[in-house]
C-alpha cells in the first residue's frame, strides 16, 4: 500500500559547505541520505539508444551538476548522528511543519499512528522510555540544605561516603567476645554486593544492544565500582573479566542461562516485569541472532528469541519462591537473589511478599523506564511513576518491620543526580539507570532501537553500525557521567550536612513537595515547602 | 497558634556536663549546677534539666517515675496508666521551692512503683524494660499534656523551662546526693512551650544530654518507626536515648560497639583495619547504616553503672574530658570542668567519633 505518512522531518543539506565525503550517506542506518548521482542518472534517463538522444546527452554535459547528497525526508528519525559527525557542519534536521494540521486535541502523534496502522493493521512499536507529559514528581520535589544551627560540610575538605550494600540484612547483630575479651562478629552476613556509587545500569541485553555498547557498560562499571547488568540475553565471554561487576539476569525466555553463567555474575536478578511493558513479554527478532547473539542465548541463528509474558514456571508468589532458593541452592548462597517488577498499581503488596519469598533486592521499574522495543501502547498508558511506587514500597516494607530485609533500587526515568538523591530519600537503596546511560554513550532518543538501525551503534548488531560505538571512549563517557553525578551527590550530601548515604536513605525530612495536592504529599510522606 | 515541642521540630544548641564518681561516692546537686552555669551564654533559659543517680537509696528497686503534668486530668490518666501496671508503693510531688525566672511550673510528681506481678511476663530484664518503655510512651502520648521525664531505678531527671541553675534551685538539687550527675543548659531557637521538651531526656536506666543538630533525624527516627518507637517529641536527644535502647538493650550490642554505630568509623579506616575487626565493622555498617548519627553533635548518656561521652565522626561539636581523683567529669567547655574542682589531673578534647565510657570501679554504686 502505498504511505501516506508525511515526513516528520526536513533534512536540509546545506550544498556549499557540503564537501561530499559521503560520511552521512554510509553512516545512516536508517538510510536516508544518499548521493544523488545527478549527472549519470539524467544521462542514463536520456539515453534510450538513438544518436538523438546522445545529442541530448551531449547538452547535458553543459550543465553538469556534480553529485550531491540528498535525503529521503521520510526514512529521517532524527537520530542526529549524521548532524554530530558530518565535518563540514552541513546539515541540518528540522520537523516538518506541515506534516499534520494543528490540533489540540488530535495532536500529530495520534494522528501519525492511526495512518501507521491503517497501512499496516499492526501494533505500533517503539523503543526507549514514555515520552508523554505526565506529571513528574522528581519535578515537584526539593532537597533541603543545612543554614547554622546545623552545619553544612564541605566535601572538598571531609570525607563523603557514597558506598552502598545491596542484600538482605538481619534486623540485629549478634556479638560475642574471643579469648581476649574483643567482640568479634557471630552473625553470619547473607551476601552484600558493594557498590562506590548508589548507581546500577539498567539491565540491556545482547541482542537488543550491541556487544560494544554492553563492553561499555562493563568497563565503566568496574572503573566506578557499580554494577552493569547482562539482561535477559545471556553473558558474552568477552564480559567475563568484568563478571565481578555484573548482575546475571534471569528472565522468562531463561536465554543464555546455565550453571557457568549463574556461577559468574556478582549477583542474579529475576526479572519478572519491566516498566516499559508491564506484563509483556520480549521478542528479539530472527535478523538479530547472528553467530554471537546465537552463542550467548543459546538459541539457533536467525530464530526469533521470544521471551514469554510470565515465567511459564512463576505463576504465583510462592512459585517465584521456589526460583529464588533454586537460583541461590545453585549459587551455594554466595550470591544476593534480587527480582525485578514494573510499577503497578498493587506494587506494595507484591514488593512486600517479593521481600517474604526470600528476594535480597528488590528492582522497581516506574513507568518512565526505557525499554529496546514494546507496543507503544503499553509503555504509554501502563503502570505508575516511580517516585510514588518507590515511596509506597519503602513504606509498606517498614510498617511490616522487613525493609531491613531487601535493599530496593528505584528505576524509571532518572536523569541526573538530583533524581538520585531523591529517589534516595524517598527509600531507595541505589537507582539504577538505562537511558541516561545509553544517553552519555550517544544515543538521542530517537526512539528506533526496535528497528534494529541505530546509527549510533548502540541497539543495532548490524557490523556496519555497531563500528560506530568504541567501547572504550564510550565506557570512559559512561565512568565520567558517574563520577559527575558521584560529585554532585557529594555536594548534595554536604548542603544536606550528612557526610554518608545511608543518612539520607528514607529520610523524607529532607524533601518539600511545591505544588504537590495533599493526596500526593501524602503518599509521598513529604510535608509541603513551608513547612 | 504556638505550636509546642512535638508539634514543631525546633533546633538548638545547647551545653552537657556531667560528673561521675567512679567509686561510687555521693555529692549534692551543687557542684554539677556551678559547673553548667558557667557556661551560662551556651543556654537561652528556655530549657535546663539535670539526671541524678543514686539519690533514692531507700526505693532503690522501686521504678522512679518523674511526671511533669499541665493538667490534673493528665496526671489522674497517667496515675492510671501506672495502676494498671505498677505497684506504687508512694506518689508525692517533687519538694519544690519558687524561683524568680521559672514562670508557670507544672505539677512535678513522683511515682515509686513495682511491676505488678502479674503483668511480670517470663520476670526477664528486657520484659519488664519493654513494659516500663510502652507505658512511658503511653503517658506521653495519651495523657493530656502528662509527661514522663525519668522511669529508672535510683535515678531522677529534673528539668523545665528556665536558666539550668534556676531550674537547679527550683527542684533544690542541693538537697539530693548522687554519685553521678549530667546537666544540660539549652538554646533553643524558637520557644519549645513547655516543660516536656526540655533535657536531659530519661528512659529506664538512661538519661541524655545532648548538644547537637542531628541532620540524620529524619532517616533516624524512620528506623526507630520500624521497631515500634514513638517520637513524640521529635528531637535528637529523643532518636539518641531510643537507639541506645534498641542496640544496647534489646539488640544487646556492648556499648563501644553502640558508640560505633552511631559514630561509625569512615569506610576508609574500616577497609585498612585487620581481620576480624574489619568484617564487624563492615557488617555494623551494614545492618546498622540508618542508626548513623549525622551531623554535628556531643552527647552524654549516663545509666545507672557509667557515663559514656561522644562526639560525632567529624568532630562539629565541643567535648571535654577530665580527671581528678575519683571523679570524671566531661563537658561541653574545659571552663566548666575547671570551675568545679580546679586544676585536673587530667583534661583532653574528645576525638571525632572515639567513644569514651567510664564505668563505676566494680560494676556498681555502694
Ligand atoms: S557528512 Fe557532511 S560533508 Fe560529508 S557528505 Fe554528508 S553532509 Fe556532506
Ligand atoms: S539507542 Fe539508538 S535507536 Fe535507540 S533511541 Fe538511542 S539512538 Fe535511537
Amino acid at each position: 500500500m502505498r504511505s501516506l505518512l508525511p515526513p516528520e522531518y526536513i533534512v536540509r543539506i546545506d550544498q556549499d559547505r557540503c564537501r561530499r565525503c559521503g560520511r552521512c550517506v554510509r553512516n545512516c542506518g536508517f538510510g536516508a541520505l544518499s548521493f544523488e548521482h545527478s549527472f549519470w542518472h539524467r544521462a542514463k534517463e536520456l539515453f534510450q539508444g538513438s544518436t538523438e538522444d546522445l545529442q541530448k546527452v551531449i547538452a547535458h554535459v553543459e550543465e553538469y551538476v556534480p553529485d550531491r547528497v540528498v535525503a529521503d525526508n521520510r526514512k529521517c528519525v532524527q537520530c542526529h548522528y549524521c548532524v554530530t559527525h558530518c565535518p563540514e557542519g552541513a546539515i541540518n534536521i528540522e520537523p516538518n511543519p506541515l506534516a499534520y494540521k494543528a490540533n489540540h486535541y488530535w495532536l500529530p502523534h495520534y494522528q501519525k499512528n492511526i495512518v501507521k496502522q491503517a497501512e499496516s493493521g499492526g501494533m505500533i512499536l517503539t523503543g526507549s522510555g514514555n515520552d508523554k507529559p505526565y506529571f513528574s514528581y522528581f519535578d515537584h520535589l526539593v532537597l533541603d540544605a543545612c543554614q547554622v544551627t546545623n552545619p553544612s560540610i564541605d566535601p572538598l575538605r571531609e570525607p563523603m561516603e557514597l558506598r552502598t550494600y545491596l542484600g538482605s540484612r538481619p534486623k540485629a547483630l549478634e556479638i560475642e567476645q574471643d579469648s581476649d575479651g574483643e567482640p568479634v562478629l557471630k552473625t553470619k552476613l547473607t551476601p552484600q554486593v558493594k557498590l562506590e556509587i548508589p548507581i546500577v545500569f539498567a539491565a540491556m541485553s545482547y541482542g537488543a544492544i550491541s556487544l560494544n555498547a554492553q563492553k561499555a557498560l562493563a568497563m565503566a562499571a568496574k572503573e566506578c565500582g557499580v554494577l552493569m547488568n547482562t539482561g535477559e540475553g545471556g553473558m558474552h565471554r568477552d564480559l567475563y573479566p568484568y563478571a565481578d561487576h555484573i548482575i546475571g539476569q534471569v528472565a522468562s525466555g531463561r536465554f543464555g542461562v546455565n550453571p557457568e553463567y549463574l556461577e559468574r555474575a556478582a549477583m542474579l536478578e529475576i526479572k519478572i516485569g519491566q516498566g516499559a511493558k508491564p506484563g509483556i513479554g520480549g521478542h528479539l527478532p530472527g535478523e538479530k541472532v547472528d553467530e554471537e547473539v546465537s552463542r550467548t542465548r543459546m538459541i539457533p541463528v536467525g530464530s526469533d528469541a521470544l521471551s514469554p509474558a510470565p515465567h511459564h514456571d512463576i505463576y504465583s508468589i510462592e512459585d517465584l519462591a521456589q526460583l529464588i532458593s533454586a537460583l541461590k541452592e545453585a549459587t551455594a548462597y554466595t550470591k544476593p537473589v534480587g527480582v525485578k517488577i514494573a510499577a503497578v498499581h498493587n506494587v506494595a503488596a507484591i514488593a512486600s511478599g517479593i521481600a517474604r519469598a526470600g528476594a535480597d533486592v528488590i528492582y522497581i521499574d516506574g513507568f518512565r523506564g526505557g525499554t529496546g522495543a514494546t507496543p507503544m501502547i503499553i509503555r504509554d498508558h501502563v503502570g505508575i511513576p516511580i517516585e510514588l511506587a518507590l515511596a509506597a514500597v519503602d513504606d509498606r516494607l517498614r510498617q511490616e518491620g522487613i525493609r531491613n530485609q531487601v535493599s530496593l533500587i528505584a528505576a524509571g526515568g532518572i536523569r541526573h543526580s538530583g533524581d538520585v538523591a531523591k529517589a534516595i530519600a524517598l527509600g531507595a537503596d541505589a537507582v539504577a539507570i538505562g537511558t541516561a546511560a545509553l544517553i552519555a554513550m550517544g544515543c538521542h532518543v530517537c526512539q528506533q532501537c526496535f528497528s534494529g538501525n541505530c546509527s549510533w551503534g548502540i541497539a543495532t548488531q548490524r557490523p556496519e553500525l555497531t563500528r560506530h560505538l568504541n567501547p572504550e571512549e564510550a565506557g570512559q563517557r559512561l565512568a565520567n557521567l558517574l563520577r559527575g553525578w558521584a560529585l554532585e551527590l557529594k555536594e548534595i550530601l554536604g548542603s544536606l550536612g550528612i557526610n554518608a548515604i545511608e543518612s539520607l536513605r528514607g529520610s523524607r525530612l529532607r524533601l518539600r513537595g511545591v505544588g504537590l495536592s495533599e493526596q500526593d504529599l501524602e503518599i509521598l510522606g513529604v510535608k509541603p515547602a513551608g513547612r | 497558634m504556638l505550636l509546642r515541642e512535638g508539634e514543631v521540630r525546633i533546633p538548638s544548641g545547647c551545653a552537657v556536663s556531667a560528673i561521675l564518681n567512679v567509686k561510687g561516692r555521693c555529692i549534692n546537686g551543687e557542684a554539677i549546677t556551678q559547673s553548667i552555669a558557667c557556661m551560662r551564654e551556651r543556654s537561652n533559659g528556655l530549657g535546663g534539666g539535670f539526671a541524678a543517680y543514686g539519690i533514692y537509696p531507700e526505693f532503690k528497686d522501686h521504678y522512679a517515675f518523674h511526671l511533669l503534668c499541665e493538667t490534673e486530668q493528665g496526671r489522674l490518666d497517667a496515675e492510671e496508666l501506672l495502676r494498671q501496671n505498677f505497684l506504687i508503693d508512694r506518689s508525692e510531688p517533687i519538694p519544690t521551692r519558687k524561683v524568680i525566672g521559672i514562670e508557670n511550673p507544672p505539677a512535678v510528681w513522683r511515682y515509686f512503683a513495682r511491676v505488678r506481678p502479674e503483668k511480670a511476663v517470663g520476670c526477664s530484664s528486657t520484659a519488664e524494660g519493654n513494659l516500663v518503655t510502652s507505658v512511658v510512651m503511653k503517658i506521653n502520648k495519651h495523657c493530656d499534656r502528662a509527661y514522663v521525664a525519668s522511669s529508672g531505678k535510683n535515678m531522677g531527671v529534673f528539668k523545665g523551662v528556665g536558666f539550668p541553675e534556676d531550674i537547679a534551685a527550683f527542684y533544690r538539687l542541693e538537697e539530693y546526693e548522687g554519685y553521678l550527675w549530667t546537666a544540660h543548659g539549652r538554646f533553643p531557637t524558637n520557644t519549645p512551650g513547655w516543660w516536656g521538651g526540655a533535657h536531659p531526656l530519661g528512659l529506664l536506666d538512661w538519661s541524655v544530654v545532648h548538644n547537637g543538630e542531628i541532620s540524620s533525624y529524619g532517616a533516624n527516627k524512620r528506623y526507630l518507626e520500624m521497631f515500634r518507637y514513638r517520637l513524640e517529641l521529635q528531637t535528637d536527644t529523643e532518636v539518641v536515648a531510643y537507639l541506645f535502647d534498641l542496640l544496647h538493650r534489646r539488640h544487646d550490642l556492648p556499648l563501644e560497639l553502640v558508640c560505633r554505630v552511631l559514630a561509625a568509623p569512615f569506610w576508609k579506616d574500616i577497609d585498612r583495619m585487620p581481620e576480624p575487626q574489619r568484617r564487624l565493622y563492615t557488617a555494623l555498617r551494614q545492618v546498622y547504616g540508618s542508626a548513623l548519627l549525622n551531623g554535628p553533635f556531643s552527647i552524654i548518656v549516663a545509666h545507672g553503672k557509667g557515663l559514656i561521652g561522644l562526639n560525632d565522626r567529624i568532630k562539629l561539636r565541643p567535648l571535654v574530658y577530665a580527671r581528678k581523683g575519683d571523679f570524671v567529669l566531661m563537658g561541653s567547655e574545659e571552663s566548666a570542668l575547671r570551675r568545679i574542682f580546679g586544676e585536673p589531673d587530667e583534661v583532653r578534647a574528645v576525638w571525632g567519633g572515639e567513644p569514651v565510657i567510664v564505668e563505676l570501679e566494680g560494676g556498681s554504686a555502694q
